[in-house]
């Protein structure tokens, strides 16, 4: 790439500039999380007498622990669930062409266009009538449905850029359909499948509205409902140094997750051609 | 052994026919090269027989079933892709044992057949490599392979040397012919636009032409061993698809007909003959005379033309010269020392080369000649 002298110039100021916005409330949050007390209405960075108390009373006095792991199984269980189901469809919407197609791609792109405010008595209705109220399946349900139209247009658009000759090569050498989808097309998708996954997890992850609708019992609550919910020792008072240590809680298995696979989506996207 | 035959097979892809009317027969341990110009279906007429493309109307026949409804696996046939489709997340080894695996060949056999394509195809040290870490030529080489261990009847080649640079292309190209000879009775299919490869590899050529069905010809031009293509072309496409520069054509009239040999007369008035057997033509017939620019010889004979553009290759010339009454340029091969621009020049266009096609394009046939031994025997 051809730099200039002013984009060097400005390269640093400006990296350093985005990377201080973005990690403030972070670095933020994790400092007060460590404080107690008045310590916690001094706006200093810098903590003097550092404590995990709050982290500790989290899992105290609320069943956090138990949130978190719901959290996780409902996160990994749409993204496990959506990958797989888009795979598939992405074969076929992909690389076989049929009437209707393009229709039902739209159709597809069109329904993650709803907010999901839009669709939440829908949601609702159909969480009843499978008996899935406050339990972990109503919220795989939910999510299921709002991540699946992204997930679905993300693979398809890979999944139609993949050379032709390849599943001729494999038709030639015998192979099966899902031997094809996930021996030769999977693999050949993967920057695709991490980048979509990651999505999907966090969308998941984060998920508020239905996780507060369709659970009741606290523990069938996700983090981020058990977060809005924590309470402080009276009614008058904000719990803010547990509620910061929770975010912190949050936040660093997705930190976590892209560190790690960023790595795969970079590696992945130059390697895969057929020719050179 | 395995013969492959194709009856009245037809491809249409809607309303367009891209095939029409084929008719061939691929005898066992034979050679034989799909050519055409762009367009004309020769790919299509392989993935026909690979069974990746479905076939309109007709039968195809392999070893002496018609295999029309088999999936390409099924059918004893292998093929190797123009852009090698290799699987480019797998090693070269698990390239080549990949189909093997999924047949549920068992471990050993895989690795012994593997292990001995890549020794005959000099892959030795490169099993473990991933595909974008090989040239283009060892890639193309790692598609042979894959194929070869697959110990199919039929081989098909879909132009696997086109993305390969001149030298290699060469060099691949003995390598293709020797794996022919190795490997005995298999027969290879091959579809390529290079002449030089197809006159070089094949046994037997099909000239395909485009655009057949709405005059309600068959796709296949002619068929035969390549040197009867080049001295007995069937018609004006062949005459002036095979053979490099091509052939001139120059229009004329029938004068008369003796028992071995036709009289013409050019327009612009060059009275030439040709020789063929016993043909039959009204005086005053419209006719395309034919002769190949390596044919035409300069410096004697009756004919006289202008040089209008010299092309100095080296171990020849390449003469145009503008006769009186052609539209055409004639093109001679070989020209005299210090010829110019502008020069008159006599030229001879021998009675022995000569080609002759009615006005309809069909040729009237010639004699065998001590050139053409392997058609004669």
């Amino acid at each position: 790439m051809r730099t200039s002298r002013g984009f060097q110039l400005m390269y640093w100021p400006l990296a350093i500039a985005i990377v201080i916005v973005s990690v403030f409330p972070l670095v933020y949050a994790f400092s007060t999380s460590l404080k107690q007390g008045t310590a916690l209405f001094s706006p200093t960075l810098w903590v003097d007498s550092p404590t995990i108390a709050n982290y500790l009373m989290l899992f105290k006095q609320q069943s956090f622990g138990r949130n978190l792991l719901n959290s996780v199984f409902v996160a990994t269980g749409v993204v496990g669930f959506s990958l797989g189901l888009s795979l598939l469809a992405a074969w076929a919407l992909g690389r076989v062409s049929f009437r209707g197609r393009g229709a039902l791609l739209l159709t597809i792109l069109s329904a993650s266009m709803f907010p999901q405010v839009a669709v939440l008595s829908g949601m609702y209705e159909l969480v009843n009538m499978l008996h899935l109220y406050d339990s972990l399946g109503a919220l795989l349900l939910s999510d299921l449905v709002i991540t699946l139209p992204f997930t679905v247009w993300v693979l398809v658009t890979f999944m139609s850029q993949l050379p032709k000759e390849v599943e001729e090569a494999a038709m030639m050498d015998g192979l099966g359909l899902f031997t094809l989808i996930f021996r030769i097309f999977m693999p050949l998708m993967w920057p695709a499948m991490v980048a979509t996954g990651l999505l999907a997890f966090i969308a998941a992850w984060n998920e508020f509205m239905f996780a507060l609708t369709f659970t009741i019992s606290p523990e069938m609550r996700t983090v981020p409902v058990a977060i809005s919910l924590v309470s402080g020792n009276s009614s008058y008072e904000v719990p803010w140094g547990s509620l910061m240590a929770a975010s912190v809680i949050v936040t660093m298995p997705l930190v976590a997750l892209v560190i790690y696979f960023q790595r795969h989506i970079v590696a992945g996207l130059t390697a895969g051609s057929v020719k050179g | 052994m395995s013969r492959i035959q194709l009856r009245n097979v037809h491809k249409r892809y809607g309303d367009t026919a891209v095939l029409h009317d084929i008719n061939l027969t691929i005898e066992p341990g034979e050679f034989c090269v799909f050519i055409g110009p762009s367009g004309c279906g020769k790919s299509t007429l392989l993935r026909l027989i690979a069974g990746l493309e479905e076939i309109s109307s007709g039968e195809l026949e392999i070893d002496g079933s018609v295999v029309n409804d088999l999936p390409p696996a099924k059918r004893n046939v292998a093929m190797v892709f123009q852009s090698y489709a290799l699987y480019p997340h797998m090693s070269v080894y698990e390239n080549m044992a990949f189909g093997l695996r999924h047949m549920k060949m068992p471990a050993a056999e895989i690795d012994q057949r593997v292990q001995a394509a890549a020794k005959s195809l000099h892959l030795d040290g490169l099993l473990e490599r991933k595909p974008r870490a090989l040239s283009g030529g060892q890639r193309q080489r790692v598609a042979i392979g894959r194929a070869i261990v697959r110990n199919p009847k039929v081989f098909l080649f879909d132009e696997p040397l086109s993305n390969l640079d001149a030298a290699l292309r060469i060099k691949t190209r003995v390598e293709i012919a020797r794996l022919h000879r190795d490997l005995g009775s298999v027969s290879m299919i091959y579809v390529t636009h290079d002449q030089v490869e197809a006159m070089t590899l094949a046994n037997k050529i099909v000239l395909l032409r485009p655009d057949t069905a709405a005059k309600g010809l068959p796709s296949v031009a002619q068929v035969g061993h390549p040197l009867e293509l080049y001295h007995h072309p069937r018609n004006l496409f062949v005459a002036g698809f095979i053979g490099s520069p091509s052939m001139n054509f120059l229009k004329g009239q029938a004068i008369a007909c003796e028992p071995s040999r036709l009289r013409v007369k050019l327009h612009g008035g060059l009275e030439v003959a040709a020789n063929l057997i016993a043909p039959q033509m009204h005086p005053n017939e419209e006719l395309t005379f034919g002769v190949r620019p390596e044919h035409v010889v300069l410096g004697q004979g009756n004919g006289r033309g202008v040089v209008t553009h010299l092309e100095h290759l080296g171990e020849t010339t390449q003469v145009y010269l503008q006769i009186p009454g052609q539209d055409a340029m004639l093109l001679a091969k070989g020209g005299l020392t210090g010829m110019k621009l502008g020069d008159t020049v006599a030229f001879d266009l021998p009675a022995d080369q000569a080609h002759v096609f009615r006005a309809d394009g069909e040729a009237l046939p010639r004699p065998a000649s001590a050139d053409d031994w392997p058609v004669a025997a």
